[in-house]
C-alpha cells in the first residue's frame, strides 16, 4: 500500500477531530476529539517512519501517546472539578473564570 | 490481502471517529473511540510498527480509555441541546473541516511520496498478553455497567446524590 | 526729548489712565476716577504740545520722523513694526483730539456725576482716546487697522453704555456691524497695498506708489475705493451712515467726543493721510468728493425736519463731515483739516449745550416740547448760540473761515468742481436754517414747564426715568442714567469746558485768514507737498469774495430761520401740510434704514435661517452623524467576533490555519 493512503486517512481523521471540536459542546467529547486528532498525528508519524525506514517516527509516536495520556488526566480532572461544583458541563456556558 | 486489511481497518477507524463526533451520549462516544483505537492499532501493525500498536492498545485503550470510562460514569452526562447559540457555527464548521481535509490531501498528493513496498523489521512480539488485557478490560466495563444497573434499580440516578458519594463504592472520604 | 518720544508718551497716558481706572474701580472714589481720567488726557495734550514745539525746531521739510518700539514680524518679506509716524499731520490730529478730549472729560466730570457706571465711563473714554491716538499716530497700515478696530470697539462700548436700555444696545450693535463693513474695506485695501508695493509702512508705500502705479490703474483705484469704504463707514457718509443717528443713544459726552470731534473724523484723516494714493486714482477721489457732497445735502435736508435735538445735531455732523470729505478729496487738504479742527470745537460745544438742556428737561429730547430756555439757563444759551453761529458760518466765527475756504478752493480748481462750490453754498444755506431752527425753537419764547420750574425754584425738573426714544419706564440703577441731572449752571467743570470751547469756536478761525495768516495751511503744507493738487491756491481776492458770499448766505439763512420760527411760526406748519409727501420722506431719513433692511438685513437673516435649517441639519449633522453611524456599525461588526465562545474562537483559529495553508499551497505550486 502506498504511504499516501495512510497520510490521507490520517488527514481525514484529523479533519474529523477538528469538526468534532467545533461542533460538540460537552467538554468530555471535545477531549475525545482531541484524542482523535492526536491519534491521527500518530498515524502519520508512523507512516512516515515506515517510509523513511528508521524508527524515529515510532519513538515520537510513543512520546505523543505519553503526552496525550498526561493531558487527558488533567482534562478529566478539570471536568470532575467542574462537575463537583455543579457548574453546567457546557463549553458555551463556561465562559468566565470565577472563584 | 494487505489492501483488504487496510481498508477494513480504515473503515473501522473512520467509523469510530464519526461515532465519536456524532453520538449524543458521551458514553457511546467513548466506546466509539475505543473501537477507533483498535482499528488504529491494526493500521500500525500493517505499517510494521508492532511496538507502537501494542503501546496503543495498552496505554491508550487500556489506561486512558478506562480513565475516560470512569469519569463518564461519574459525571454522567446527557445529550446536548440541539440549539446552537453561535450563529453560523453549524454551517462553517463542516465547511472548514472539509476545506482542511482537501488542503491537506492536496498537499500530500501533490508531493512525490515514494511508495514503500517492503515491510520493515517486526518490532513488537511478546509484549503483554493480549487476551489477559482484553479480559481485564471486560471486567472493568462489566463492573461499571452492573453498578449503573443497580443504581437504576434502586430508583436513583447519580445526579440525585451529592457528588462526594458514590453508591456501591465504599466512601473514601469522611462524610461532609 | 525728541518729538517721537513725546508722541509715545501721548499714547501712554490715556492707556495708563484707562487701565488704572478699570483695575481700581472699587478702590477709587468717584471724583478720583474722573480726575485721573481727565488728567491723563491733559498730560497727553501737554505732550502733544511738547511734540509740536519739538517739531517746530526742525526745518519744515524734515518734520517727519518714524519711530518703532519693536518688530511684530520681519520674515518673508513682511516687515511690520509697532511704529509711529510723527509729522505735521499726526501732531495736528493729536492736538485736536487730546485738546477737545480734555475738555470733554472735564465736562463729563460734572455731567455723569450721578451715574452708577462712572468709573466704567471714564475707563472707556480714556481707552477710546488711546485708540484714536493710536490711529492717527500709526506709522504703518497694520497699526492703523489696530487703532481703527479699537476705536470701533470703544464706540460700541460707549454707545451701549447704558446697557440695560435695549435701544442703546441695539444702536451699539448697529454701529459696530456697519463699522465692520468698513473694516473689511480697510483690511482688503491694506492687503492689496502689500501685494502691489510689498510693504505696510507709510513712508515706503507713499514713496513707491507713483513708481508702482500708473494713473487710474485698476489696482490703485481698487485700493482707494476700499479705503473709501472704510472711511465712509467710520465717518458716517452715505450709504453707511445709518448708525450715526442711532448712536445718539449714548451719553451726551460720548456724542460730543466720538460722534462730533474725533472718531467720525478718522475717515477724513485716512483720506488725507493716503492722499498720495488718491492722487494716482483721480476717479476714486472724485467718487469720494461726490459722495461727500451728496451726504452734505441729504443730511442737511433731514436735519431740517428732525425733532430730536441730539439727532438733529448728529445729522449736522454728518453734513459737516461731508464738507471735510469734499475738501480732502478734491485737494483742499489744509482747508479740510482746518474745518475738522473748527468743527470739533463748535460741534462739541453744541452737544455739550444740548446735554445741559436735555438734563434740564429730565432727559426729554424732543424740541417740540422745549422753549424759553434763553431765560432759564443763561450760560447754556450763550454757549449754544456761540456754537450755532460758528456752525452756521456767521461772519468772523471759526466756521466761517474754514467752511468757505473749502468752497473757494473748489471754485478755483475749476471745471466740474464749480458744482461743489454752488451746491456747497446751498448746503451752507440749509445749515444756517436748520441750526437756527433749533436755536429759535429752544431759546426764545415762553418758558416750557421745565424751564419755568428752573426759573422759579432753581431746581432741575425731576421726572420718572424713561427712555427718550420709546418712552418706556426705567430705573436709575447701573446700566441706566443716574438719578440726578446736571446742568452747566450748576456744575463748574461743565462751565469751564463749555467756556473754553465757546471761545475757540468764536475766535479759532482767526489763525487761518486768507492773505493775513495761514497758520494751519503753512503747518500742514509740507505733508501734502507731493500732491499736484496742493499747488492750486485760490488768490486772496477770490478767497475774500468767497468768504463774503458765504457770510451773506449765512445771514440769509439765519434771517429765513428767524422768519419761520420766530415771526411767523404758523408758516412751518402750513409748509408741512403743503408738502406732506416731501416732509414724510425727509422725516423718515430718506428711507435709508428701510432700504438697508430690505437689501441687506433680510437676505442675511434668510441665509442664516437656511444655513440653520438645511445646511446645518443635513450636511453638517449628516456628516457628523454619518461618521458616527459608520464607526458604530463597523465596530459592531468587529465586536461580534469577540463573543466569548471558545468554539467560535476555535473556528476562527481553524479558519486562519486553513487560509494559511491555502496561501502556502498556492504559492508553492
Amino acid at each position: 500500500m502506498n504511504i499516501t493512503w495512510y497520510i490521507v486517512l490520517s488527514s481525514l481523521l484529523f479533519s474529523t477531530g477538528v469538526l468534532g471540536i467545533l461542533i460538540r459542546r460537552s467538554p468530555m467529547v471535545i477531549l475525545l476529539c482531541l484524542e482523535l486528532m492526536l491519534n491521527a498525528g500518530n498515524l502519520a508519524l508512523v507512516a512516515f517512519s515506515r517510509m523513511v525506514g528508521n524508527g524515529q517516527g515510532q519513538v515520537f509516536a510513543v512520546i505523543v501517546m505519553v503526552i496525550a495520556a498526561c493531558e487527558v488526566v488533567v482534562g478529566l480532572g478539570l471536568i470532575v472539578a467542574i462537575f463537583r461544583r455543579k457548574l453546567p458541563l457546557n463549553v458555551d456556558d463556561l465562559r468566565e473564570l470565577r472563584g | 490481502m494487505e489492501a483488504v486489511l487496510f481498508f477494513v481497518a480504515a473503515i473501522g477507524a473512520l467509523g469510530g471517529a464519526i461515532g465519536v463526533i456524532a453520538m449524543r451520549n458521551p458514553f457511546y462516544s467513548v466506546l466509539a473511540l475505543i473501537a477507533h483505537l483498535f482499528s488504529l492499532a491494526v493500521l500500525f501493525l500493517l505499517l510494521t510498527a508492532a511496538f507502537v500498536a501494542a503501546a496503543q492498545v495498552v496505554v491508550y485503550a487500556g489506561a486512558v480509555m478506562v480513565l475516560y470510562v470512569f469519569v463518564v460514569a461519574y459525571v454522567g452526562g446527557g445529550g446536548e441541546s440541539a440549539w446552537e447559540p453561535i450563529p453560523g457555527q453549524r454551517l462553517l464548521a463542516p465547511l472548514l473541516g472539509i476545506a482542511l481535509f482537501v488542503e491537506l490531501s492536496v498537499a500530500v498528493l501533490g508531493s512525490a511520496l515514494k511508495a514503500l513496498e517492503t515491510k520493515g523489521p517486526d518490532v513488537g512480539a511478546g509484549f503483554g498478553n493480549p487476551a489477559a488485557i482484553g479480559r481485564l478490560l471486560l471486567a472493568a466495563v462489566g463492573a461499571i455497567v452492573l453498578a449503573a444497573r443497580r443504581r437504576e434499580a434502586e430508583g436513583d440516578t447519580p445526579s440525585k446524590h451529592s457528588p462526594t458519594r458514590l453508591e456501591g463504592v465504599s466512601p473514601s472520604a469522611p462524610q461532609a | 526729548m525728541s518729538a517721537t518720544a513725546w508722541c509715545w508718551l501721548v499714547l501712554l497716558f490715556p492707556l495708563l489712565g484707562s487701565i488704572v481706572i478699570a483695575l481700581g474701580f472699587r478702590a477709587l472714589p468717584q471724583k478720583a476716577a474722573g480726575a485721573i481720567g481727565t488728567a491723563a488726557i491733559g498730560l497727553s495734550f501737554a505732550c502733544g504740545v511738547a511734540a509740536l514745539v519739538s517739531l517746530l525746531g526742525d526745518s519744515p521739510d524734515a518734520r517727519h520722523h518714524a519711530s518703532s518700539l519693536w518688530n511684530y514680524a520681519s520674515v518673508a518679506g513682511l516687515d511690520i513694526k509697532l511704529g509711529i509716524l510723527t509729522d505735521q499731520l499726526s501732531v495736528f490730529m493729536v492736538l485736536v483730539v487730546t485738546g477737545v478730549s480734555t475738555l470733554i472729560h472735564l465736562y463729563s466730570f460734572g455731567y455723569m456725576a450721578s451715574d452708577e457706571g462712572y468709573h466704567r465711563f471714564f475707563s472707556y473714554l480714556n481707552f477710546f482716546v488711546f485708540s484714536m491716538l493710536l490711529l492717527v499716530l500709526a506709522g504703518n497700515f497694520v497699526l492703523l487697522i489696530v487703532g481703527w478696530a479699537f476705536v470701533g470697539f470703544a464706540s460700541y462700548a460707549l454707545i451701549s453704555f447704558w446697557y440695560r436700555r435695549e435701544t442703546a444696545t441695539r444702536a451699539g450693535m448697529k454701529a459696530f456691524v456697519i463699522n465692520v463693513v468698513g473694516d473689511i474695506g480697510l483690511v482688503l485695501a491694506a492687503l492689496l497695498i502689500f501685494r502691489e508695493i510689498g510693504s505696510f509702512d507709510y513712508g515706503t508705500v507713499f514713496q513707491r506708489a507713483p513708481e508702482v502705479f500708473a494713473t487710474n490703474e485698476w489696482s490703485v483705484t481698487a485700493i482707494c475705493l476700499l479705503l473709501l469704504l472704510g472711511a465712509f463707514a467710520k465717518s458716517a457718509q452715505l450709504p453707511l451712515h445709518t448708525w450715526l443717528p442711532d448712536a445718539m443713544e449714548g451719553p451726551t459726552p460720548v456724542s460730543a467726543l466720538i460722534h462730533a470731534a474725533t472718531m467720525v473724523t478718522a475717515g477724513v484723516y485716512l483720506i488725507a493721510r493716503t492722499h498720495a494714493l488718491f492722487v494716482l486714482a483721480p476717479t476714486a477721489a472724485d467718487i469720494a468728493a461726490f459722495i461727500g457732497l451728496a451726504t452734505l445735502l441729504v443730511a442737511a435736508t433731514i436735519a431740517l425736519v428732525m425733532t430730536d435735538l441730539k439727532r438733529a445735531i448728529a445729522y449736522s455732523t454728518m453734513s459737516q463731515i461731508g464738507y471735510m470729505v469734499v475738501g480732502v478729496s478734491i485737494g483742499a487738504y489744509g482747508a479740510g483739516m482746518f474745518h475738522l479742527m473748527t468743527h470739533a470745537f463748535f460741534k462739541a460745544l453744541l452737544f455739550m449745550a444740548a446735554g445741559s438742556i436735555i438734563a434740564a428737561m429730565a432727559n426729554e429730547q424732543n424740541i417740540d416740547r422745549m422753549s424759553g430756555f434763553g431765560r432759564a439757563m443763561r450760560f447754556t444759551s450763550i454757549a449754544m448760540l456761540c456754537g450755532g453761529l460758528a456752525l452756521a458760518a456767521f461772519p468772523l466765527t471759526s466756521g466761517f473761515f474754514s467752511k468757505d475756504e473749502i468752497l473757494a478752493y473748489a471754485g478755483s480748481r475749476g471745471g466740474m468742481y464749480v458744482v461743489f462750490t454752488v451746491l456747497g453754498y446751498f448746503g451752507a444755506f440749509l445749515t444756517a436754517i436748520y441750526t437756527f431752527r433749533l436755536i429759535f425753537r429752544i431759546l426764545p419764547g415762553e418758558p416750557c414747564p421745565e424751564a419755568q420750574e428752573l426759573i422759579d425754584t432753581g431746581h432741575v425738573h425731576h421726572a420718572h426715568p424713561f427712555n427718550p426714544a420709546t418712552g418706556e419706564e426705567e430705573d436709575t440703577d447701573v446700566g441706566f442714567p443716574g438719578p440726578e441731572h446736571h446742568i452747566a449752571e450748576q456744575s463748574a467743570s461743565m462751565r469751564v469746558a463749555m467756556a473754553v470751547l465757546a471761545f475757540l469756536a468764536l475766535v479759532g478761525g482767526l489763525i487761518q485768514m486768507p492773505g493775513i495768516d495761514n497758520v494751519v495751511a503753512n503747518w500742514l503744507d509740507p505733508v501734502f507737498a507731493d500732491s499736484p493738487l496742493a499747488a492750486i491756491h485760490p488768490s486772496t481776492e477770490w478767497s475774500w469774495i468767497g468768504l463774503a458770499i458765504g457770510g451773506a448766505i449765512s445771514l440769509a439763512g439765519i434771517w429765513v430761520a428767524h422768519l419761520l420760527y420766530v415771526r411767523r411760526p404758523e408758516l412751518p406748519r402750513s409748509l408741512e401740510a403743503r408738502f406732506r409727501g416731501l416732509h414724510t420722506f425727509l422725516f423718515h431719513k430718506w428711507y435709508f434704514d428701510e432700504a438697508i433692511d430690505f437689501l441687506v438685513v433680510r437676505p442675511a437673516l434668510a441665509i442664516g435661517r437656511w444655513a440653520n435649517r438645511v445646511f446645518e441639519r443635513f450636511v453638517v449633522d449628516g456628516l457628523v452623524t454619518g461618521t458616527e453611524e459608520t464607526v458604530r456599525g463597523t465596530s459592531g461588526v468587529v465586536r461580534a467576533v469577540q463573543n466569548g465562545f471558545v468554539r467560535s474562537y476555535a473556528l476562527l483559529l481553524i479558519a486562519g490555519f486553513a487560509g494559511l495553508a491555502l496561501y502556502f499551497l498556492i504559492s508553492s505550486s
